[in-house]
C-alpha cells in the first residue's frame, strides 16, 4: 500500500513538474534491488533509502531542474533475473542504475551497465567487485578488505588479544569478510583460534558457540547477517561466554539489538555507516526515513540514500546529464558534508570505484548502539 | 564428555520442537492420507496472530488460547474442508500441490500484508540458566523439553485410552472397517485435524523466541517435522518423537565434531540411511496402503 | 488433433518466435531464451510427473549439476557440444543412483528422496569451495562459437537455444511415440493392466526419472552459458518447487503442458513486473499469492491443468 502511495505521489509531482511550462524530461534512474528471496531485507532497505533520497530532491527542485524518476524492480535476489533487469533499466534509457546490494547479483548485472557505459553504483562489498577494472562501477560502502585491516587494529591495541575465533555465515558477504579478518588478523600476528562457519538462517547455535568455547581465545569475532547475529548472541549469553565479542557492521545493528535483547550488551562493532552515527545529517537522516517507512534503516538504507545524493551532487558538478561523464567525474571525486548534507558524511572515491570515509567503533550499552571511537579515513592517515 | 553431553541436552530440547510439528504431519497421513507440505507455514501463522494479539495488548497466554481457536477453525477445519475434502478422492498429488499453494499464500500474505523482518517473539518460560555437573541447561530448554514431552504423553494416552482416541486409530487404520463398526468416521478425521492445529501453535509458541518470527521461517521447521516423521515411522506417533529428537542431537553432534556446513543435511542423510534400512521407519509397522 | 493440423501450427509458433524476437529488446530476448533453458527441464520433468504419476521435487539439483560440470568444462575451454553428452549422462547416472532406492521402497518416496538429495546437493554446491566457488560461484563462463558461428550476441543465443529446444522436444516426442513410450502410457493409464502384461512399473518409473534428470542436465548447460555466471542460488529447491508447479500448471503429462506453465511461471511475473498499470503493480507485491490461489483453485477444478480446459469444456454437462 505504501508503495502504492509513493508512486501516486511520484505520478502526481512528475505530472505536475511536466504540466507547469517546462518541458523538462525527468531523469530516470533505476533500482535493482533484492525485494524478495534471501536478500529481501537488504534489497528493500537499500530501495527504501533511494526512494527516500528521491522524494527529498524532487521536492527543493530535482537535479538541474529536472525531477528524478526512480523505478525499482526486484531481482528476487537471483543473478539471472538481475542481468535481465540491468538489460531492461539499460534498454529504457536509464541514466544511472543503483544496486543490486547482493554481491553475486552486482557481479553479473554490472557486465550489462558497463557494456553501455551506464553508471552503477552497487550495496555489494565483495572485493572482487572494483577488481574487474570496470570503469562504470561505484560502491556505497567501504569495502570488506577496508574495513577490515581497521578492526583488526582495533583487537591488536584495544582489545591487546593474541588470537581470535572467527564465526561467520556462509553466503557471499559472510564468507568475504572472514577470508579478509583472517588476511587482516595475519597481518597483525594475531592467531586465528577456531574458524566457526554457519549457515545463513541457521537457528541452533549451541554447537557454534561450543566450539568458540573451547579453542579459549581471547576474542570471538562474529561476522553473520542481523538475525543470525542476534542468535548468535543470545547463544553466547545462554551458555555464558565471557570474552569480548566483536564484530563488524552487523553485530551492533538496530535490528539485532531489538532481536537479541539483553544478549546485545556488550558487544562491539566496527561500522562504517550507521543511522546511529553522532552526526547531525545522519540524524536527520535517519528521523526521515523512520517517519517515512516507520521502521529504522539499516546500512543498506544509507547506502541506498546516499547514492542517489552522489549523482545528484556530481550531476551538478559536471552540469549536465550524461552518464559517461558522471563517471569519469566519480574518480576520484571529494564531496562533503559541508556542501551537501546528502551525502551524510565527507567523502572521497578513487579510480577503481571504491570510497573511503571516516568509520566507528560501536558498543552496545543498555540495548542502545553507543559509538566510542571515530576512526579516520584510511586515506588521512 | 561435558562437551558430549551438553551437546545432547540442546539438541533433544530442539529436537522435541521438531518432533511436535512432525507429530500434526503424522497425524494427518495417517487419517486421511493428506501429506501438508505447509505444515510449517501451518506454524509461521500462528505464530503472527499471536503477535498481533500481543500488539493489541492480550498477554501471552491470551494470545496463545486466541490463537488456538483462531488455528483451529481456519488451520484445522477450514483447511480440510476447503482444501482437503475436494481434493482427497483425485489422489496424492493434486492435493500435495494443493498444500504447496496453500503455503504460498501463507507466506505472501504475510509478508507482503505485515513485514518481510524478523520479529522478536517472547519467551514462554523465564531467562536464565542453571550449571549440573559442568552443563549449562537453560530454564527455557527444560520447559521446553517438559510441555512437549507432556503433550507427546497426554496425545498417545488419548489415542490409545480412550473411546474418542481409538476411535481415530481404528479409522486411521482402516476406515470402511471403522465405519462399518459404526464410528462416525468423517467427526474423527475432523478431530485429527484440529489437534494438528494446535499442535502447531503450540510449536509456534515454543520455536518462535529462537527461530523468530518471519514468513519463511515455516521452511526449515516443515522439512524437519516432514523428516522426523517419515525417519521414525510415518504410521506411528511415538515415530515422530523419536526422529524428531534424534534429528536434534545428531545435527548438534555433526555441527561441533564434523563441520557445521552439513547440520542442515543431516535430517536428509539420515533418511536416506533409513529408507534403505529400514523403509516403514524405525518405529513403523509395515503396511499396505490403499493410494 | 490430427498429426497435420499439430506439425502446422507447431511451425507458427516456431516461426513466430523466430520473427518476433527481432522486434524485441535485448532484455526480452533473454528473458525469451530463459524460458526455453527453463523448458528444457519442465519438459524432462513431465515425463517423470505427467507420464509416471511421481513427484520429483530434485530437478533443480540436476539442473546445478549440469550447470556446474558446463561452467567448469566450459571454462576449461571444452567445446560446448562435448560439454552436452557428459552433463546429460553424469545426470542421468545421479538420477539412477538417487532413484533406486526410493522406487524400490515405495512410489510416493521418490518425493522425499529427490527433496533430501536437493537440498544435499544445495549444501554441497554452497560448501565444496575448491569445485564450485562456494557462494562466489563461477563467473566468466564463456557462450559458445560453433562452427565458426559466434552465438555469444543474444539473438544469436536465443535462436540456438530454441533450436537444441526444438531438437531435445523432437527426441522426447519420438520416445514417446516408440515401443518403450507406448508401454510407458499404458503403465500410466492402467498399471495393474500394465504389470500384468509384463511391464515392469519400477523400472519404467526409474528410467523416466533419470531421463527427465538428463533433460535437467542439458538445461543446466545452456543456462550457465546464458548467465555466463553461476552461483548456488538458483538451484535450491524452491526452484524444484517452481518447476513442477509449471509441469502441473500447464497440464501435466500434456506434451505442450510445460511450454505453457514455464511461460506462467517465468515470463508471466516479468510482465507484470514491466507493466506501469497500477493494479498489475499492485499484482507485483501479491503475485505469489495470487499464483498459489490459482494453484489450488486447478487442482480443486481442473487437476489436469490448463491445458486440459478445452477437455473439460467439451465435457461439461458430463459427470465431475
Amino acid at each position: 500500500m505504501k508503495l502504492r502511495t509513493l508512486h501516486l505521489v511520484t505520478a502526481a509531482l512528475f505530472a505536475l513538474a511536466t504540466g507547469a511550462a517546462s518541458a523538462q524530461q525527468p531523469i530516470l534512474i533505476s533500482g535493482l534491488v533484492e525485494l524478495s528471496g534471501t536478500g529481501a531485507t537488504s534489497g528493500t532497505n537499500f530501495d527504501n533509502g533511494a526512494k527516500l533520497a528521491a522524494k527529498e530532491i524532487n521536492a527543493a527542485g530535482g537535479i538541474l531542474g529536472r525531477k528524478i524518476e526512480y523505478t525499482s524492480s526486484d531481482t528476487q535476489s537471483n543473478p539471472a533475473i538481475a542481468k535481465a533487469l540491468a538489460q531492461k533499466a539499460v534498454d529504457a534509457g536509464a541514466y544511472v542504475v543503483l544496486g543490486p546490494v547482493f554481491s553475486g547479483s552486482i557481479l553479473v548485472s554490472m557486465e550489462e551497465t558497463r557494456r553501455a557505459q551506464v553508471p552503477n553504483f552497487t550495496g555489494g562489498e565483495a572485493a572482487a567487485i572494483t577488481e574487474k577494472g570496470n570503469p562504470f562501477i561505484f560502491r556505497t560502502s567501504m569495502t570488506q578488505a577496508a574495513a577490515m585491516p581497521k578492526v583488526a587494529r582495533y583487537i591488536q591495541n584495544n582489545l591487546k588479544a593474541k588470537s581470535v575465533d572467527v564465526m561467520w555465515v556462509n553466503n557471499d558477504f559472510g564468507k568475504g569478510g572472514r577470508d579478509m579478518i583472517v588476511k587482516a588478523l595475519g597481518a597483525e600476528g594475531i592467531k586465528v583460534g577456531a574458524d566457526i562457519p554457519t549457515e545463513p538462517g541457521q537457528v541452533d547455535f549451541s554447537s557454534a558457540v561450543l566450539k568458540a568455547k573451547q579453542s579459549n581465545s581471547d576474542v570471538l569475532f562474529v561476522y553473520t547477517n542481523e538475525e543470525e547475529s542476534a542468535r548468535a548472541l543470545r547463544e553466547l549469553r545462554k551458555q555464558a561466554y565471557a570474552k569480548p565479542i566483536i564484530g563488524e557492521t552487523t553485530l551492533t545493528g538496530q535490528k539485532v539489538i531489538e532481536l537479541a535483547g539483553d544478549a546485545a550488551n556488550g558487544a562491539i562493532a566496527h561500522v562504517g555507516l550507521t543511522a546511529d552515527a553522532p552526526l547531525a545529517p545522519v540524524k536527520a537522516f535517519d528521523a526521515a526515513f523512520q517517519k517515512e517507512y516507520k521502521a529504522k534503516s539499516d546500512h543498506n538504507g544509507l547506502k541506498g540514500y546516499t547514492a542517489m545524493y552522489f549523482v545528484k551532487v556530481m550531476t551538478e558538478r559536471i552540469g549536465k546529464v550524461d552518464g559517461k561523464a558522471l563517471a569519469a567525474a566519480m574518480h576520484g571525486a571529494k564531496m562533503t558534508v559541508k556542501d551537501n548534507p546528502g551525502v551524510l558524511m565527507d567523502v572521497t572515491f578513487d579510480n577503481k570505484g571504491d570510497l573511503d570515509r571516516e568509520t566507528f567503533m560501536t558498543k552496545v550499552v543498555d540495548g542502545k548502539q553507543v559509538v566510542t571511537d571515530v576512526l579516520p579515513p584510511l586515506g588521512a592517515k | 564428555m561435558n562437551d558430549f553431553i551438553q551437546l545432547i541436552v540442546s539438541g533433544t530440547a530442539t529436537g522435541t520442537i521438531y518432533a511436535l510439528a512432525g507429530l500434526g504431519f503424522t497425524l494427518l497421513w495417517q487419517a486421511s492420507g493428506t501429506i501438508n507440505f505447509a505444515q510449517g507455514e501451518f506454524v509461521m501463522l500462528p505464530a503472527f496472530i499471536m503477535l498481533f494479539c500481543m500488539m493489541a495488548g492480550a498477554p501471552l497466554w491470551l494470545a496463545f488460547l486466541l490463537t488456538c481457536a483462531f488455528a483451529m477453525l481456519v488451520l484445522g477445519a477450514g483447511f480440510k474442508k476447503v482444501i482437503v475434502d475436494p481434493l482427497i478422492h483425485h489422489g496424492v498429488i493434486p492435493l500435495v500441490i494443493a498444500t504447496l499453494g496453500v503455503a504460498m499464500v501463507l507466506k505472501t500474505v504475510v509478508r507482503a500484508g505485515y513485514s518481510a523482518e524478523a520479529q522478536q517473539f517472547p519467551s514462554s518460560f523465564p531467562a536464565g540458566q542453571f550449571s549440573l555437573a559442568g552443563i549449562t541447561i537453560s530454564y527455557a530448554d527444560v520447559g521446553t523439553l517438559i510441555l512437549a514431552a507432556a503433550i507427546v504423553i497426554a496425545l498417545q494416552v488419548f489415542v490409545t485410552r480412550t473411546m474418542t482416541g481409538r476411535a481415530m486409530q481404528a479409522v486411521a487404520q482402516n476406515t470402511d472397517a471403522a465405519r462399518t463398526l459404526g464410528i462416525d468416521a468423517k467427526r474423527m478425521v475432523l478431530y485429527t485435524f484440529l489437534i494438528n492445529a494446535i499442535l502447531a501453535t503450540v510449536t509456534a509458541l515454543l520455536i518462535t523466541p529462537t527461530y523468530l518470527a518471519k514468513f519463511d521461517m515455516g521452511e526449515s521447521i516443515g522439512l524437519k517435522a516432514f523428516f522426523a516423521a517419515i525417519i521414525g515411522g510415518f504410521n506411528q506417533t511415538r515415530g515422530a518423537l523419536l526422529g524428531g529428537v534424534l534429528i536434534g542431537i545428531l545435527e548438534n553432534l555433526v555441527g561441533f565434531y564434523w563441520s557445521p556446513a552439513y547440520k542442515e543435511g543431516v535430517a536428509l542423510m539420515l533418511f536416506l540411511v533409513v529408507i534403505l534400512w529400514r523403509p516403514e521407519g524405525l518405529l513403523g509397522t509395515a503396511e499396505e496402503r490403499k493410494v | 488433433m490430427s498429426a497435420r493440423r499439430h506439425l502446422a501450427g507447431l511451425a507458427v509458433v516456431l516461426a513466430a518466435l523466430v520473427i518476433v524476437a527481432l522486434f524485441l529488446k535485448r532484455s526480452d530476448v533473454y528473458l525469451l531464451t530463459l524460458w526455453a533453458v527453463y523448458l528444457m527441464a519442465t519438459m524432462g520433468l513431465n515425463l517423470t510427473a505427467g507420464y509416471a504419476g511421481q513427484m520429483s521435487l530434485g530437478q533443480a539439483a540436476f539442473f546445478g549439476i549440469g550447470a556446474y560440470i558446463a561452467a567448469l568444462l566450459l571454462k576449461a575451454s571444452w567445446p560446448f557440444l562435448a560439454v552436452l553428452p557428459v552433463a546429460a549422462i553424469v545426470c542421468f547416472v545421479v538420477g539412477i543412483v538417487v532413484g533406486f532406492p526410493a522406487l524400490r521402497v515405495q512410489h510416493h518416496y521418490l518425493a522425499f528422496a529427490t527433496l533430501g538429495f536437493n537440498v544435499l546437493a544445495y549444501l554441497a554446491m554452497r560448501n565444496e569451495e575448491a569445485i564450485t566457488g562456494g557462494t562466489f560461484g563461477i563467473s566468466g563462463i564463456p557462450r559458445p562459437t560453433l562452427f565458426g558461428v559466434d552465438l555469444g550476441g543474444h539473438l544469436a543465443y536465443w535462436y540456438w537455444t530454441l533450436g537444441s529446444l526444438v531438437v531435445l522436444g523432437g527426441l522426447l516426442w519420438w520416445l514417446l511415440r516408440s515401443p518403450w513410450g507406448r508401454a510407458f502410457t499404458a503403465l500410466r493409464d492402467n498399471p495393474i493392466r500394465a504389470e500384468s502384461l509384463g511391464i515392469n512399473i519400477t523400472a519404467y518409473t526409474l528410467l523416466a526419472f533419470a531421463i527427465g534428470a538428463a533433460c535437467a542436465g542439458i538445461a543446466g548447460v545452456y543456462y550457465a552459458s546464458l548467465v555466463e555466471f553461476i552461483e548456488p542460488g538458483p538451484f535450491h529447491f524452491s526452484t524444484s518447487l517452481m518447476m513442477l508447479l509449471a509441469v502441473i500448471v500447464g497440464g501435466s503429462g500434456r506434451f505442450y503442458g510445460p511450454a505453457l506453465g514455464t511461460a506462467i511461471v517465468i515470463l508471466l511475473p516479468e510482465f507484470l513486473r514491466g507493466s506501469s498499470v497500477p493494479w498489475l503493480k499492485f499484482m507485483q507485491v501479491w503475485y505469489l499469492a495470487f499464483f498459489g490461489i490459482a494453484v489450488i483453485v486447478l487442482m480443486i477444478w481442473l487437476p489436469g491443468g490448463l491445458l486440459s480446459l478445452r477437455e473439460r469444456l467439451d465435457r461439461k454437462g458430463g459427470p465431475q
